[in-house]
């Protein structure tokens, strides 16, 4: 089937783009603002049409436990949450990583810390670009902006974390989660045949046939020296993954004179507020990281260069603001304004706050 | 007669399982763990399900079971066995998956994640090794540790009033209209040890006829961990853990 | 040909039948080949607090689901008219139902119309018809889709069980277009 317009919410097309990415397994608890994922996907009821199991299970712990496993026969397996869940998920995360498993994560970030607020937010930035659970170790991290991006993030995730035997995270918020938008839905993909995982993922749980030595998967190894060449090979992939799969969107940047640094539904507001700038005649400028991990760093350098202000504008204290210190390392000073608790600003606000830091 | 004319496939009483492999086991010697690693290389060999078995290995000492049983395995965080399992059942409805957990995993830790696999009636085996120890650890006390008994973290024996008392999970699980078959088995013996065997393989073939959850415990000594020797330790299992873990089938809802 | 761009909220309690209103207004954007953004307030104040959903019609790629003024502004009840008033666009609408309001809206550059859809779904018995009825007066005054597309919409956004409800529904939304006075066009 090739590509279908819908009217969704960002939850539901999470929902509907798994099924057509042809995913095995979806494992997950409700939590506001994300319970929708499961509940459309309940609905449809895949089990049916493209044979893909979908469980409630009795908690996060466990529904990430469930995508462990999954991951490790070899199948396209995901869960979804909203922040504390997903604090629960670190753990289960961890081993993922370790284990070297692919596997996509949905975080609908809502404000915290503890239970928080049920509201927007983007406090979780850290926990998943930096890994997250004990060890050393990266997520890809995607932000969606909008709808169709939900869903086409459903399809790169997975591929991403095929490719690099790696779990990948949508970085999404109560916004994004919430909101409906017009969107295409990506072609229908068949979900892989046994025979497909057998060549595609040769490290994949199937049983042990005569002749193939047993696939073990753990991430324990008590050899120090060992640990170490495992801890290499991962950081290998990584900056193999640092360099090939940078993604962001630059819009006005070239001739800017400040750059708006923006991610998620933020960077739909914010577009807002750059363009009443440059109906003002202030010269603004969005980047916005697709990638949280691997982040954008040389684009923002580069733009450091020539641009007389960058500033970070994020639903939390201040996290990807960091990254963005790093990239330009000390070349301009980065201005940061942000929101918490579930306030979301609005475009007005952040004009003022333009206007304020740079138009004296 | 030559040594050699004595070694004849033909003379052959007793061999290794052949999915058993030669690596050395971390395992004390006395241990009851070879023993059950042995029953399950047995049976996966006789019931043919060597290409359809995925095994989940826990945190405790048979973390390490995958070293020593040449099947697919995979390790999983502690207490997570059957959550870990449930993915891998349902998700390859044809293959044998089975975990094989520790007190301290399956009855502490991991109590959500055994309840509701078995409540769901996941078509899995589970393998429960109940040393009333933790193990690995070096001897720290399990929710199964009897009354009295004393480890690292109950120095002066465990009380109900700090402890409160040892869990028979197993009792719990077989309340649970999800699970087929709950049974306690031990292998201090050799008529246990064929006991065993035949449960392990009854838990099996109940997986593969999807009949629901099973689950074989197996009252286990821990001969490091109670600083005895393995004679010893059988004897105190005998006396002491049989009578609280008494033996025999708990639920058999599939032979009645 | 002008490039289109509607920016409307409709605010009011919860159980109001707001969400599905700017639904269906959705859903006719999208027939009608639109860029559309529905943005819910969401939690459990759905359920009896103050609710209300933002719609964004538009031609071209829609940037803000978040925004701090509107086109077109329609208020269910006094917190929601006190609340957005202010958030009307120079020039742009508000239309406020008329079932306890103590103060109308005062802003002189703005146009203002009324609807006593509450009270007429009392009168037709039918409390369910009301926001329809709301949804009608927005159309006549903003007839930002075509009452063809709502039709249709109305099949999209309704579960199969309800189609025999659709009737009913357009109904409604035909004699919501009636019932909008003007009381200041600017």
């Amino acid at each position: 089937m090739s590509e279908e317009i819908k009217l969704l919410k960002g939850n539901e097309a999470i929902a509907h783009a798994a099924i057509r990415y042809g995913a095995d397994g979806y494992f997950g608890y409700p939590i506001t603002p994300q319970s929708e994922i499961m509940e459309t996907l309940m609905t449809l009821k895949p089990w049916e049409s493209t044979g893909m199991v979908v469980l409630q299970a009795e908690s996060e712990v466990a529904a990430i436990n469930m995508v462990y496993g999954g991951a490790g026969s070899g199948k396209a397996v995901m869960t979804s949450s909203s922040s504390p869940g997903v604090s629960l998920k670190q753990e289960g995360m961890s081993y993922l990583a370790g284990t070297e498993l692919p596997a996509l994560i949905v975080n609908v970030m809502r404000g915290g810390p503890g239970l928080g607020t049920i509201q927007p937010s983007q406090a979780d930035y850290f926990q998943a670009v930096k890994g997250g659970g004990h060890g050393d170790y990266k997520v890809i991290t995607l932000a969606p902006s909008s709808v169709q991006e939900m869903a086409d993030f459903v399809y790169l995730g997975f591929d991403l974390a095929f490719k690099y035997r790696n779990p990948a995270i949508i970085l999404a918020d109560g916004i994004i989660g919430q909101m409906m938008e017009k969107v295409i839905l990506p072609p229908v993909r068949p979900r892989r045949t046994e025979e497909e995982i057998r060549t595609q993922c040769p490290w994949a749980l199937q049983g042990k046939p005569k002749g193939r030595k047993p696939n073990i998967l753990t991430s324990l190894e008590l050899s120090p020296a060992v640990m170490e060449d495992n801890n290499l090979r991962f950081q290998a992939k990584y900056r193999e993954i640092e360099k090939n799969e940078v993604r962001y969107e630059a819009i006005d940047c070239d001739d800017a004179d400040y750059i708006i640094v923006a991610f998620g539904s933020l960077a739909r507001i914010c577009l807002k507020a750059q363009e009443m700038a440059r109906e003002e005649g202030i010269k603004v400028g969005i980047l916005r990281p697709i990638t949280l991990w691997p982040f954008p760093s040389d684009v923002i350098a580069e733009y450091a260069k020539r641009v007389k202000g960058i500033i970070s504008i994020e639903l939390n204290a201040g996290q990807m603001v960091e990254d963005i210190r790093l990239a330009v390392n000390g070349a301009i000073d980065v201005k940061f304004y942000g929101r918490l608790g579930g306030i979301v600003p609005t475009p007005d606000e952040i004009l003022e706050v333009i206007k304020k830091e740079y138009i004296k | 007669m030559d040594i050699k004319d004595i070694i004849k496939p033909e003379n052959i009483v007793y061999e290794k399982p052949r999915l058993m492999n030669d690596n050395p086991m971390h395992y004390c010697p006395g241990c009851s763990h070879g023993v059950v690693h042995k029953i399950v290389a047995e049976l996966v060999d006789e019931m043919g399900l060597e290409e359809k078995t995925i095994g989940i290995a826990p945190v405790g000492c048979a973390v390490f079971a995958y070293n020593y049983l040449d099947i697919d395995w995979i390790e999983a965080a502690h207490g997570r066995a059957p959550a870990v399992a449930t993915a891998i059942k349902r998700l390859n409805p044809d293959k044998f998956v089975f975990t094989y957990q520790g007190d301290g995993d399956l009855a502490a830790i991991g109590t959500a994640e055994t309840i509701h696999a078995c409540n769901r009636g996941e078509n899995i085996v589970i393998i429960f090794i109940n040393n009333g120890i933790y193990g690995m650890t070096g001897g720290q006390m399990a929710p199964t540790t009897l009354l009295g008994m004393k480890t690292s973290t109950c120095p002066y024996g465990r009380t109900p009033e700090l402890n409160g008392f040892p869990l028979k999970i197993s009792n719990i699980l077989a309340q649970l209209d999800g699970t087929c078959y709950i049974t306690r088995q031990s292998v201090h013996n050799a008529a246990a040890i064929r006991k065993t065997k035949a449960a392990i393989k009854k838990a099996i073939e109940n997986s593969m006829a999807k009949k629901g959850t099973s689950l074989v415990e197996v009252v286990s000594t821990c001969n490091a961990g109670w600083k005895k020797t393995p004679d010893e330790a059988n004897k105190w299992m005998v006396e002491n853990m049989f009578e609280k873990y008494p033996l025999g089938d708990i639920k058999n809802t599939v032979d009645e | 040909m002008n490039k289109m761009k509607k920016e409307i909220i409709v605010a009011g309690f919860g159980g109001q039948g707001i969400l599905s209103l700017g639904k269906i207004l959705a859903h006719a954007g999208l027939i009608e080949g639109k860029e559309i953004t529905w943005m819910p307030s969401y939690g459990p104040e759905q359920r009896g607090g103050t609710a209300n959903v933002t719609v964004i019609l538009s031609d071209d790629r829609i940037s803000s689901p978040v925004l701090n003024s509107y086109d077109v502004v329609v208020v269910l009840n006094q917190p929601s008219l006190d609340r957005f008033e202010k958030d009307v666009k120079p020039g742009g609408t508000i239309i406020y139902d008329s079932y306890g309001i103590r103060h109308t809206p005062t802003r002189k550059d703005i146009n203002i119309y009324r609807i006593d859809a509450m009270d007429e779904a009392i009168e037709m018995g039918n409390a369910r018809a009301f926001n329809m009825l709301v949804l009608g007066g927005i159309l006549k005054v903003c007839p930002v889709v075509s009452t063809e597309s709502i039709v249709n919409s109305l099949k999209e956004s309704l579960a199969v069980r309800l189609h025999s409800l659709i009737p009913e529904n357009e109904k409604a939304i035909l004699h919501g277009m009636e019932i909008i006075k003007a009381e200041q066009e600017i």
